[in-house]
Parts: structure tokens; C-alpha cells; sequence
């Protein structure tokens, strides 16, 4: 079952099947181009969200923790994306997609838009995004794009001290105080329809697949459910039991919320064209 | 007529080049030079990122390009990823180097296997002043995405840790 596209605050939703705005070109000329869009937009998303906690965090180490994984993220959104730009062979590198394209135009899944919200539910997105990025980065790994491949090799090792980590404080936080377990389990409650969308197959993913470059992403869902809920069960989380899956990221139909990070995200080189220091 | 260039000189000129966070080490003895690429015209240097997100590398590609244009060269930088960056590239007298600057080297056995791993890590790490393995880790992020931080219950001396990736 799947329900698009979403507005997570309750205020109204678009009707499935609308147009969506903006040009939507390139989904099908182009999906090497709009395969690295996907992936690089996760991660250049999630990268400036966890930003977001610098300074923030509720301690120091935490604080530098997830600056860190901002970087390893942003990193690897620069090379998905100058592989993308490559790929289009129109002459934007990735700062041009980082920075130039509007809400319309990203790729990524919901789930990595959402604000920050309270520790707990930015730990539950980073472990739900982290468990599916091992998987992921280790088939991609093996990709026969051997650029996407080399990105993928190096991506997986720090997918996997990032797994580690936040997989750690989902057990610290959920097996915790009651109100750390009511804040984690309430982030697992809302996060749960958005990590569906991290495994929807359409026909970008299976050109990319005839082709030995894509991942088959449906087929992740089982391992990856198998890793999460034994990592619930030792947090003493509850995984809901709601089916529904929150969709349309990757067509461009975003939350609310991604707009608001853009334009905070953009202003800089939006206003300065070509501004460098 | 000068003799030609060789890859072994223009390696030995990017020995000055140093790792703008840990400067005992040069970008050859990393392993962050993966190649180097003489043509007609030009010389193109290939590097690797040691995390994604180095924020040193574009540092260390401006100092590449600076330190042979002292030589009166004109090199490209190329970032490759063919290979993944591991610090199993280290040698031993890398890492001899980085103990003696006071941070305790990678160990080569230390290399998680990819994936989906044990929540704990056990492997013990040496303190780079007195040499106890009685040291505890109080972060797994340090200063740099490549080091972590931890002190010794003996000597009581905070300090980095060159993470084994």
C-alpha cells in the first residue's frame, strides 16, 4: 500500500496523480544521470541535515560525531553528483546540482528531508538510512561502472563504522530511561513508512540493473528488516505494523520541508553567482 | 638538455607535500598519491580520498599542484577512487613516524569487515606515550574523521588515534 506524496505535518494532501510540477525530462533519457541524482541527493540531504546538529548536539563527542558523518556524506554526494553531471554531459558539475537545482528537481527520498527533530529521531533516521546504506554500498560495490563501483568501496567503509554508531545509541536510547524509550519509540513510529521508500524499484533501477551498474533495491528490504528488528528487539522497541509506504521522492514530489533546507542551503551561492573564497 | 622526467622525481618532490592534519606524514607516504602520470605536456597526479569527505584533501591538491610547480611543472590533480584507502597502506615507519608525534598508529589487523558488524569493537590501542594497552576510547570521532580519541589509565595522557579503516 502505498500513499503519495506526504505531508508529515497534517496539513493537506496533494492528490495522487497530479501533475507533479516542474519538468520532470531526463527520468527516462537519461537514468544514469538520474540514478546518481538518487543516490548522491540522499546523501547531500542527509549530510546538511545532520549538519544541522553541529553545535547542537546534546554532547560534545556527539556533536563531532555527526559533523563527521555530514562529511562523509556531503563527500560522497559530491562524487554521485559529478558522476551525475557527467553523465548528463551538459556541463553542470556537482556544485551546480548541489546548488542550482530546486525542490523539484532532487531525488531523494523523503526520509532524509524531515527535520532534525529531537535526538532520538534524528539517531532512528540515522540508523534506519545507515542499516540500508551497508547493503546497499556493498552490491553497488560491485557495480560494473567501475567510477560508481570505486565511490561504493569507499562509501561501505564508512557505511559501516556509521551503522555502528548509531545502531549503538538506538540500543543505548531505546533500552534507556522511560522517557528516552518514549522519544525513540515515538521516532520509530513516524519514521517507519519513510525507510519504505529506500526499496522502490522503478524503471531507472531496472535499466540500471539490465545494465550490471544498479542495485536491486526490493531485494534489500528482507535483510535489511532482519538487521532492524534485532536491533529494535534488543533496544525494546516496538516496529509498527503499518504497511504503508510513504512515496514520490524520487519523481521529485518531496515534504514541505525540503524547500525551507534549500533555500537556507542555496542562498549563499545563489546570491554570489560563481562566488568562491 | 635536461634529463626526462621521471615518476620517482616528481614522487620525491611530492615528498614536502604533508597531510595538513598530521604533518609527520607526507601525501606519498599516506598512500593518498596513487599515481603519477607523465605526458608531453603535462603531469597528472592521481589521488584518493581517505574519507569521502576529507575536508584536507582539496588542501593537500592545491599543495600538490603548488609544490611541482615549484619545479616548473604545470600537473592536473585527478581524484580516483579505483581502489578504496585503507591505512593498511601505511608502512611500518609511517606509522613509527605518527607514534612519535603522539598519535597511536592504525593497526593493520585492527580493518573491520564491511557491513553490518558487532556493536563493540575489542581491539586494544597502545598509548603512544608510555606504550600501556590499558587506554580507554572516549570517542570514536577525534579532531578529523580519521582519528579517534582516547586516554591512558597509566600515564593519564589524553590522545588521537589513527583509525584503522
Amino acid at each position: 500500500m502505498t500513499v503519495e506524496p506526504t505531508r508529515v505535518t497534517g496539513a493537506p494532501t496533494d492528490v495522487a496523480g497530479t501533475v507533479p510540477r516542474g519538468p520532470t525530462s531526463g527520468t527516462a533519457q537519461h537514468p544514469l544521470f538520474e540514478y546518481c541524482c538518487r543516490i548522491g541527493d540522499d546523501r547531500l540531504v542527509l549530510g546538511h541535515r545532520l549538519s544541522q546538529w553541529c553545535g547542537h548536539a546534546p554532547i560534545l563527542e556527539e556533536d563531532i560525531a555527526l559533523a563527521n558523518f555530514a562529511l562523509d556524506f556531503i563527500g560522497q554526494a559530491s562524487a554521485f553528483l559529478g558522476l551525475a553531471g557527467e553523465a548528463e554531459g551538459a556541463g553542470r558539475d556537482a556544485d551546480a546540482l548541489a546548488f542550482l537545482r530546486d525542490e523539484f528537481h532532487f531525488r531523494n527520498a523523503q526520509l532524509v528531508e524531515l527535520p532534525i527533530g529531537d535526538f532520538a529521531f534524528t539517531i532512528v533516521r540515522q540508523y534506519l538510512f545507515d542499516a540500508f546504506d551497508v547493503l546497499f554500498m556493498a552490491r553497488l560495490a560491485s557495480s560494473r561502472h567501475p567510477v560508481m563501483a570505486g565511490i561504493a568501496a569507499k562509501a561501505l567503509k564508512e557505511a559501516t563504522y556509521h551503522v555502528r554508531h548509531s545502531a549503538a545509541w538506538v540500543v543505548r536510547l531505546g533500552d534507556g530511561t522511560d522517557e528516552s524509550r518514549q522519544r525513540m519509540q515515538d521516532a520509530v513510529d513516524r519514521l517507519w513508512a519513510f525507510a519504505g521508500e529506500l526499496f522502490e524499484g522503478d524503471a531507472v533501477d531496472a535499466t540500471m540493473m539490465e545494465q550490471g551498474i544498479g542495485v536491486d533495491l526490493p531485494a534489500l528490504r528482507a535483510p535489511w528488516e532482519l538487521a532492524v528488528r534485532e536491533t529494535m528487539a534488543q533496544a525494546t522497541l516496538v516496529v509498527p505494523a503499518d504497511p504503508r509506504v510513504v512515496t514520490g521522492g524520487r519523481r521529485g514530489r518531496h515534504s514541505e520541508f525540503l524547500g525551507h533546507m534549500l533555500a537556507e542551503m542555496q542562498i549563499l551561492p545563489r546570491s554570489h553567482p560563481g562566488a568562491s573564497w | 638538455m635536461a634529463a626526462p622526467l621521471t615518476r620517482e622525481q616528481v614522487l620525491a618532490w611530492l615528498d614536502v607535500v604533508k597531510d595538513p592534519e598530521i604533518p609527520v606524514l607526507s601525501v606519498v607516504e599516506l598512500g593518498v598519491v596513487r599515481d603519477v602520470i607523465i605526458g608531453d605536456e603535462s603531469v597528472i597526479v592521481e589521488i584518493t580520498p581517505t574519507y569521502s569527505g576529507c575536508p584536507a584533501m582539496h588542501v593537500m591538491e592545491d599543495e600538490i599542484r603548488a609544490a611541482l610547480g615549484a619545479h616548473g611543472i604545470i600537473a592536473q590533480v585527478r581524484l580516483v577512487f579505483r581502489e578504496p584507502w585503507t591505512t593498511a597502506w601505511m608502512s611500518d615507519a609511517s606509522r613509527e613516524k605518527l607514534r612519535a608525534y603522539g598519535i597511536a598508529p592504525p593497526e593493520p589487523e585492527a580493518i573491520a569487515a564491511p557491513g553490518l558488524v558487532a556493536l563493540r569493537r575489542q581491539h586494544t590501542v597502545a598509548c603512544p606515550h608510555c606504550g600501556s594497552p590499558r587506554t580507554v576510547l572516549k570517542s570514536e570521532f577525534g579532531s578529523t574523521a580519521c582519528k579517534s580519541i582516547h586516554v591512558c589509565s597509566d600515564c593519564r595522557q589524553p590522545f588521537d588515534h589513527f583509525k584503522a579503516i
